[in-house]
């Protein structure tokens, strides 16, 4: 079944899957007001993602760049070099994902809980709220660039305000210890990643709280639950379509994050750090070998979507939502 | 409904530790922006060592920073509101409808956000190439290619929140409306839209930013013309020096409409919009 | 259904794509159909784009006044170059004419996206003599026609404190040993001073210092068939001589291995927070507009071990110029490379962009002082070796770099780097590498 129909069709015949016969005659209509977002995506997402595969079973480095479509056909190749864990390649693309895995966990798990908690907190009018609202999504307006850069800048070993703070005010550490190299990267670009994230978690809130009817924790007030019991049997609850959705993007946005390492610790990329996106960029792109970076691209994606499947599969039975 | 205490103190240190971890680095960068170079360079301090707008002029000079930032405002914006409105009715129909072929777009689509951007870039300026050569419509180094790149990338989520906020419209709304004689569009643009007022809100401040910080595409997809902000931002770094209190305060001073249209859109959360929709 | 739908879209997509391959590269240079226009990229070598192109503004209008070529700039930063270098061969659309690094040159005439240069070119250019042989060695694997022609020439050299040798009563070093010495000699980690500065962590200044330490023993980076040879003796202890610098001596702070780039070190250097630093001839700006004055600091080449078996000081390192071999106006390009390597623009050229000339006889305009023109000639001329000329040689950047970047790293984390662990890293490195 196709999403080409023309403008202005006769209504089609119902086939027998059709839903509710009242909507027989506009059975079209869907369809219709689908097809923009359809064409955009098979433009922009599709056929490119389809070619990304196409890259990944031929060898397609600098030799063959200019005639592309005479690079050889390698079969399975690329993915044998990406995950070979003998070789250099294989290990450290298994060591990347394996950071990356921590990383995401930690950043989707810190900034669903801080923008929840700001989002319950700012739930109630009071004097001043709009300040904080914008205040804390300050962050998430911010260019890219210029909040990591900034907070490179505050990571710098000798002239960082962070070290600053910690060992010549604070008197907490008597070394100042390196952020942006070394161990304590990982948790430089988790601090900066859940920075820069925990705003669009409250956001999302946000909206989300608004549509909740006060009077749900009115009649749990009165029937004597706590707020935390409140937050969790009204509030939550109600979130959870917003939530459902919001935690697998947010997995998916935070394990593909590319600029954040980039930005924060420029080319002196350290190991605690190195997250999948930009690994994948450093192994392959920046020395042209483009076959081997869609493999293992590609294998991003399958796990990706494993994951994704098994969450959706996951909340779809408990729920009970047809949300797709 | 009085808060109680613990809502009380629980609101306090959350607000409060939240502010700290926000203000810092916004501090370091207004601090840093007013910073002369030499400042910049040795040991931190919390205050300059003498006030200097001087940064705030020479960022005009060192990078053509006005240009960029229209570029920016033109791409973004344009992106945004088409982005929404294409949403919109995709929403719609995922929402409303459980037609064929319905479960395969929601996951195609939601599948998009697993391929990592440094994948595409390649495949897509090849298009952008080829329906040049062949309808003569430019897209590289377009400010049209950019925009029309963006509202794509923001798509997927932008219909998926959207769909769920929909979902959590009542359709006995719709059938109201229907009882009423109004058509399908009506009911989109009378009744559902306006219910997910905070939703569209949030999807539409989510497609701008996207769009607002987005640097790999913008790169490779524009020239010196039609280059936005956030690649323009990544010249302070030049051969010879890195301009950080330049680079700094270019993004205050860029960042200044966008918080600005955030406040303003404060409104637009407030409560009670939609508890008497159902009467 | 959803098989369904996929089958249904999959025609769609290979229409798309088989679309793409019928109109794949070769659609035709950039600069449209007027007959006498070029479109050139040039790179930044100045203080910021913006510049650059007041520099090359005038420039370029000389050009089209002496032959009526028009000339359309835009002016790359270092970050975005690579990635449009790709897509403009990929695609076959891009600019007529192009700056690159010159250490790009062989991996970029492997693509085949760049017109090579033969006999009938060069003569169009006045003669492959007219160019410095190393420099011109860049543009292409070992006989080869060359890819690209040398337009400015970038030497290594060491820069030190004026004031603080003479404090300290040394003499500027001539030898390996020698520098250890005086960095030892005027390390002072109390004060925050330090013998040298080091881009610690940046791995495109790493690989350097590994090929030439190994050049100064004698050791190469590849063998005759091409293949990578990182393990040699010669490469590992010319790398940990250089780790070492941080390591055992302990003349560089070890905040230096964030340095991801080697303006951070010429900063700490202007800021007096180091003696001594290596960097290219065009640092001198860097220094001055961070406050020194000319007469505070003084250049010397980086010297070699007194044993050494070559006294390599630098690799040949610059900027070189090409034209896309998808260009429609081949003749045009031409003119313009003539142009733009002429004694003329060259001697105008290099002081903006403080370069030395690529031409055998070309006077250096990159500073005042003589002396200090002498010496970087000197060095590009006798003393500097280009990068292994394979196509490889951009993962050999980045494997043997970023190593050198984690070894740094360790070491001012407080852990150690043994010789095993710099062969080992090398081998892995050399693993690495896909010919």
């Amino acid at each position: 079944m196709t999403v080409t129909a023309p403008r202005g069709t006769e209504a089609r015949p119902a086939s027998a899957e059709q839903p509710a016969p009242r909507r027989r005659h506009r059975t079209w209509f869907p369809y219709l007001i689908l097809l923009p977002a359809v064409i955009l995506e098979l433009l922009i997402h599709i056929v490119p993602m389809v070619t990304g595969f196409w890259m990944s079973f031929v060898e397609l480095t600098k030799f063959f760049i200019r005639r592309w479509t005479e690079a050889p056909f390698v079969g399975l190749e690329n993915y044998r070099i990406a995950v070979d864990f003998d070789t250099p390649i294989g290990q450290e693309l298994l060591s990347s994902f394996l950071v990356t895995v921590a990383f995401t966990v930690l950043v989707v798990g810190l900034s669903w809980g801080l923008g929840m908690a700001a989002a319950v907190a700012l739930q109630r009018p009071f004097r001043g709220r709009g300040v904080f609202r914008t205040l804390f999504l300050i962050p998430y307006a911010l260019p890219l660039y210029a909040a990591v850069i900034t907070w490179n800048f505050m990571l710098q070993r000798d002239t960082g305000v962070i070290n600053h703070i910690l060992v010549d005010q604070l008197g907490l550490l008597d070394e100042a210890p390196f952020w942006l190299i070394g161990d304590n990267a990982f948790i430089s670009v988790v601090v900066v990643a859940i920075w820069r994230m925990w705003p669009f978690a409250f956001l999302m809130f946000m909206a989300g709280l608004q549509s909740i009817p006060g009077e749900l924790y009115e009649a749990s007030a009165m029937d004597g639950a706590s707020p935390l019991r409140q937050w969790r049997a009204v509030t939550l609850p109600m979130l959870a379509p917003v939530n459902q959705t919001m935690l697998l993007v947010m997995f998916l946005w935070v394990f593909n994050d590319f600029n954040t390492p980039y930005i924060l610790f420029g080319t002196a990329q350290p190991p605690a750090g190195d997250l999948i996106s930009f690994h994948i960029y450093n192994a392959s792109f920046l020395s042209w070998d483009f076959g081997v970076g869609s493999a293992m691209s590609v294998l991003l994606l399958l796990f990706l979507l494993l994951v994704s499947l098994v969450y959706l599969y996951a909340t779809q039975w408990r729920k009970g939502r047809s949300h797709a | 409904m009085r808060e109680t205490l613990g809502e009380k103190i629980f609101r306090v240190i959350v607000l409060a530790g939240l502010s700290v971890f926000v203000l810092l680095p916004l501090y370091v960068m207004v601090a840093t922006s007013l910073k002369p170079l030499g400042d910049v360079q040795a040991g931190f301090t919390w205050f300059p060592s003498r006030i200097t707008f001087e940064p705030f002029v020479e960022m005009w000079s060192t990078v053509p920073l006005a240009r960029y930032f229209m570029n920016s405002l033109v791409v973004t914006s344009v992106a945004t509101l088409f982005s929404v409105v294409v949403a919109i009715f995709a929403a719609y129909a995922v929402s409303r409808w459980r037609f064929h072929g319905r479960n395969a777009f929601m996951t195609t689509v939601l599948s998009t956000q697993m391929f990592p951007g440094v994948l595409f870039l390649l495949p897509l300026y090849l298009i952008f190439v080829n329906i040049d050569a062949t309808f003569g419509v430019p897209l590289v180094g377009t400010r049209i290619g950019l925009i029309i790149t963006y509202l794509t990338f923001s798509l997927p989520f932008s219909i998926w929140m959207l769909a769920g906020y929909f979902d959590g419209i009542p359709k006995e709304l719709d059938q109201a409306g229907k009882v009423d004689g109004a058509g399908n569009l009506t009911i989109l643009l009378r009744i559902v839209l306006p219910a997910a007022r905070p939703g569209i809100v949030a999807v539409a401040i989510y497609a701008f930013m996207t769009a607002w910080g987005e640097v790999l595409f913008a790169s490779v997809l524009t020239t010196e013309e039609t280059r936005t902000l956030a690649v323009g931002l990544r010249q302070y770094a030049t051969q010879t020096n890195v301009y950080w209190n330049q680079i700094l305060a270019a993004s205050i001073a860029v960042s200044i409409p966008v918080v600005v249209g955030f406040l303003m859109m404060q409104k637009n959360f407030v409560a009670g919009l939609t508890a008497g929709a159902v009467k | 259904m959803r098989r369904r739908t996929l089958l249904a879209t999959a025609p769609l997509a290979a229409a798309a794509a088989a679309g793409l391959a019928a109109c794949g590269s070769g659609s035709g240079g950039g600069s449209g159909d007027k007959p006498a226009s070029l479109t050139y990229w040039a790179s930044n070598q100045g203080t910021s784009i913006e510049n650059d192109k007041e520099v090359l503004t005038p420039v370029l209008e000389k050009f089209t006044e002496e032959t009526g070529i028009e000339v359309s700039l835009e002016v790359i930063g270092w970050a975005d170059l690579q990635t449009r270098i790709q897509t403009a061969i990929t695609s076959g659309q891009g600019p007529d004419v192009l700056n690159i690094g010159n250490t790009w040159g062989v991996s970029l005439q492997a693509t085949g996206g760049l017109m090579e240069l033969g006999d009938a070119e060069f003569e169009a250019l006045g003669g492959r003599d007219r160019y410095v042989e190393a420099a011109l060695a860049t543009g292409g694997a070992e006989g080869t026609d060359p890819a690209s022609i040398p337009l400015y020439g970038l030497a290594y050299g060491m820069y030190y404190n004026v004031k603080m040798f003479e404090d300290a009563g040394i003499e500027p070093p001539t030898t390996w040993e020698e520098m250890v010495e005086a960095a030892k000699a005027l390390t002072d980690p109390d004060k925050g001073v330090y013998g040298m500065s080091l881009a610690a962590g940046s791995y495109t200044e790493n690989n350097h210092f590994a090929f030439i330490n190994a050049t100064q023993n004698g050791a190469k980076l590849n063998d005759a068939d091409g293949k990578p040879t990182f393990t040699e003796d010669g490469v590992v202890d010319g790398i940990l001589r250089y780790l070492d610098l941080m390591q055992e001596h302990k003349v560089v702070n070890p905040s230096n291995a964030q340095f991801d780039n080697g303006t951070k070190s010429v900063t700490s250097f202007a800021n007096g927070e180091a003696a001594m630093i290596i960097n290219q001839n065009n640092a001198n700006a860097t220094i001055e507009s961070q406050g020194m004055t000319p007469d505070q600091f003084k250049a010397i080449p980086f010297p070699a071990p007194a044993d050494a078996v070559d006294d390599c000081a630098s690799h040949l390192a610059g900027i070189n110029l090409a034209i896309m071999a998808d260009t429609k106006n081949p003749d045009a390009s031409l003119e313009f490379l003539k142009f733009m390597t002429s004694p003329e623009t060259q001697a105008e050229l290099g002081k903006p962009f403080a370069s030395l000339p690529v031409l055998v006889d070309g006077e250096p305009t990159f500073t005042e002082d003589t002396e200090q023109a002498d010496m970087f000639m000197e060095v590009y001329a006798d003393r500097a070796a280009p990068l292994p000329l394979v196509p490889w040689e951009d993962q050999f950047e980045s494997t043997v770099g970023q190593a050198m970047n984690a070894m740094f790293a360790t070491i001012a984390t407080g852990g150690k780097v043994t010789r095993e662990d710099v062969l080992t890293a090398m081998q892995t490195a050399q693993d690495s590498i896909r010919v």
